[in-house]
């Protein structure tokens, strides 16, 4: 009889009963702990895996590039704009008032010789990529580059003037190793 | 013929009840007498359910889910399989198909009101469906590895991007590395197979919450007793049979004379990291949502519009507060409805046009209508409207000949 109180009480009510209770709270918080855990390689199995980061640098002789002209090259798999740029387009994106720039940046900011721009060529807004980089191709209406995915327009120093993209084309990580080659990473 | 009375069919019937619950879901369940051909819809949803699934194993056996074969092991698949160019076209188009049929089974409930109580639930679990559809198809148009391919699936992964703080981090794990890539390839086939099967999980709940609350109807009038009801079989297997027909008859007419005509000509082209095409153009039955991603000027805005134009439908049972469910007596609703039906179709065009001039503009009122349709005039039609009288009954309404003029 007593143990049957007991049990009964044990279930239903008072002192037992907040026992009972902490048991399930604590095995079901312990328990899902544990879950949320074993997910974690799941998950982090699909970020880019160790051959993917090795991706090296990249080495560029931009000997060859004339003033006015651009190439691209590839880096970790994404266009990298190299544009030699002409006295003229560096003044005028020198000159370009901050206050005018959905994205604030000095040109200096950018670039780590004037003549120089080295920018990641995929456009800020879904990704596509700008077209201003061959002769003939739209350079939208600050002469820099245009997206054509959605109407972004970029300036000469690839910062961001108008359409649906919201940041400025980003600036790789480069170092020049001599007057003419450039490693980009 | 096996019988759950007598012998191995009773024997198996009192282990596992298979005969009973295909009597009772597939014959003698009780269907309202009165539904019309926009009833068809649902079983040719779930007939091309299993035409997908059919030819995409099959065509699995054929396809490399890598980077530099992908595209030439669809092109083997169109030239040296058996058959593989009537897999292709029937997977290819089945998907549009699937599309066509889905969006007028949604349609028909707009029209007929049978999201309201005590169907909210069928109704949200039409729309996780239509969720899972859309990424499916979404990660389907990926494998061929084509220009669009490529350029599609950058275009909208990048628009995680636009989450606060971590955006650029989902991304680089959705992709599994910095652009799309082989990594992405493989695990978007990983899902393209496992999604459709998710997805007839879902149809069985589906039709489970419909089992449980019985078919809408043209009148929008519950069943009031069996005078109301005839049995599933035969008479809808008979009608949703001849649907099927039909559905046939144009599906494989697009299939043998007009395969490419829904697809874009620079899926043809490989996949080239290097080189955007032009004129970027989702498929088709994205066009709408994808006019209104660019309808709104701001990235994270546009995102937020996009999904939003989906997730509104799940609230729309409260939406619209009117107790009458079809538009057959809600004369203004009637109206709104065929006007909310073509803006669909706006957004649309808009959608596969390049984001210029006028399109810029049509663009944005339409998506402003959209949710006008939804956020205002669904909630004030639900005060003000003064909907018509309603017949007694479904059986009333069917033998009387005063009612039988009142079509819609
Ligand atoms: C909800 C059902 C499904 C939908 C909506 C769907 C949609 C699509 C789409 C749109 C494509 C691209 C077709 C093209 O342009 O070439 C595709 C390709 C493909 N799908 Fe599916 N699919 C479904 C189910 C499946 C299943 C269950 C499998 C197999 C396990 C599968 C295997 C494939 C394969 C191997 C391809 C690449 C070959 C090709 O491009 O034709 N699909 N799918
Ligand atoms: S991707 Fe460049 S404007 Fe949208």
């Amino acid at each position: 009889m007593a143990t049957k109180a007991k049990a009964e009480k044990a279930a239903t009510g008072e002192d037992g009963g907040s026992r009972r209770d902490f048991l399930i709270l604590a095995t079901s918080a312990v328990g899902a702990t544990g879950a949320a855990l074993a997910a974690w390689p799941l998950v982090d199995s699909m970020n880019p895996s160790a051959d993917v980061l090795a991706l090296s640098a990249t080495e560029v002789d931009i000997s060859p590039i004339e003033v006015g002209q651009a190439i691209t090259i590839q880096w970790r798999g994404k266009p990298v704009f190299i544009r030699h740029r002409t006295a003229d387009e560096i003044a005028r994106a020198e000159n370009t008032k901050l206050d005018e720039l959905p994205d604030p940046q000095t040109d200096q900011d950018r670039v780590e010789k004037p003549q120089w721009l080295v920018l990641v060529g995929v456009c800020t807004h879904l990704g596509c990529i700008p077209l201003g980089q061959k002769v003939g191709e739209p350079r939208g209406d600050w002469g820099g580059w245009f997206c054509p995915c959605h109407g972004s327009h970029y300036d000469l120093s690839g910062r961001i003037r108008k359409g649906p993209a919201p940041k400025n084309l980003s600036v790789p990580p480069y170092t020049f190793l001599d007057d003419t080659m450039l490693r980009i990473g | 013929m096996l019988s759950p009375e007598k012998g191995i069919g009773k024997w198996i019937e009192d282990r596992l009840p298979v005969f009973s619950i295909a009597r009772h879901s597939l014959i003698d369940y009780p269907t309202p007498r009165n539904l019309n051909y926009w009833w068809n819809f649902g079983s040719l949803a779930g007939i091309t359910l299993v035409i997908m699934i059919v030819t995409g194993i099959v065509l699995a056996m054929q396809y490399t889910p890598h980077v530099d074969m992908a595209f030439n092991s669809v092109e083997r698949i169109m030239r040296d399989v058996n058959y593989g160019w009537l897999l292709r076209y029937l997977h290819m188009n089945g998907g549009t198909m699937f599309f066509i049929v889905v969006y007028i089974h949604i349609f028909r409930g707009l029209y007929y009101g049978s999201y309201k109580a005590p169907r909210e639930i069928l109704w949200w679990l039409g729309i996780v469906i239509l969720l899972l559809m859309m990424a499916t198809a979404f990660m389907g148009y990926v494998l061929p590895w084509g220009q669009m391919s490529f350029w599609g699936t950058t275009v909208i992964t990048n628009m995680f991007s636009a989450v606060p703080l971590v955006g650029e981090d989902i991304v680089t794990w959705l992709w599994g590395g910095f652009t799309v890539g082989n990594a992405t390839l493989n695990r978007f086939f990983s899902l393209h197979y496992l999604l459709p099967f998710v997805i007839v999980g879902v149809v069985l709940m589906h039709i489970w919450a419909l089992h449980t609350v019985k078919s809408n109807n043209p009148l929008g009038i519950d069943m009031k007793g069996p005078q109301d009801s005839i049995p599933f079989h035969p008479y809808y297997t008979v009608k949703d049979n001849f649907g099927l027909g039909v559905f046939f008859f144009v599906y494989l007419t697009i299939v043998f004379f007009f395969p490419n005509f829904f697809g874009e000509p620079d899926n043809y082209i490989p996949a080239n990291p290097m080189a955007t095409p032009p004129h970027i153009v989702p498929e088709w039955y994205f066009l709408p949502f994808y006019a209104i991603l660019r309808a709104v000027p701001d990235k994270l805005g546009g995102v937020i519009a996009m999904f939003a134009s989906i997730l509104i439908l799940f609230v729309l049972p409260w939406l619209d507060r009117a107790r009458v469910r079809s538009a057959r007596f809600r004369p203004i609703y009637k109206q709104f409805f065929w006007l909310f039906l073509v803006d669909c179709f706006v957004l649309g065009w808009v959608g596969a046009n390049p984001p210029e001039g006028m399109f810029v503009t049509i663009g944005q009122v339409a998506t402003i209508y959209y949710f006008a349709h939804f956020l205002i005039l669904l909630p004030l039609l639900g005060m003000f409207e003064k909907t018509r009288p309603l017949p007694e009954s479904i059986a009333a309404s069917v033998t009387s000949a005063a009612v039988t003029s009142s079509k819609g």
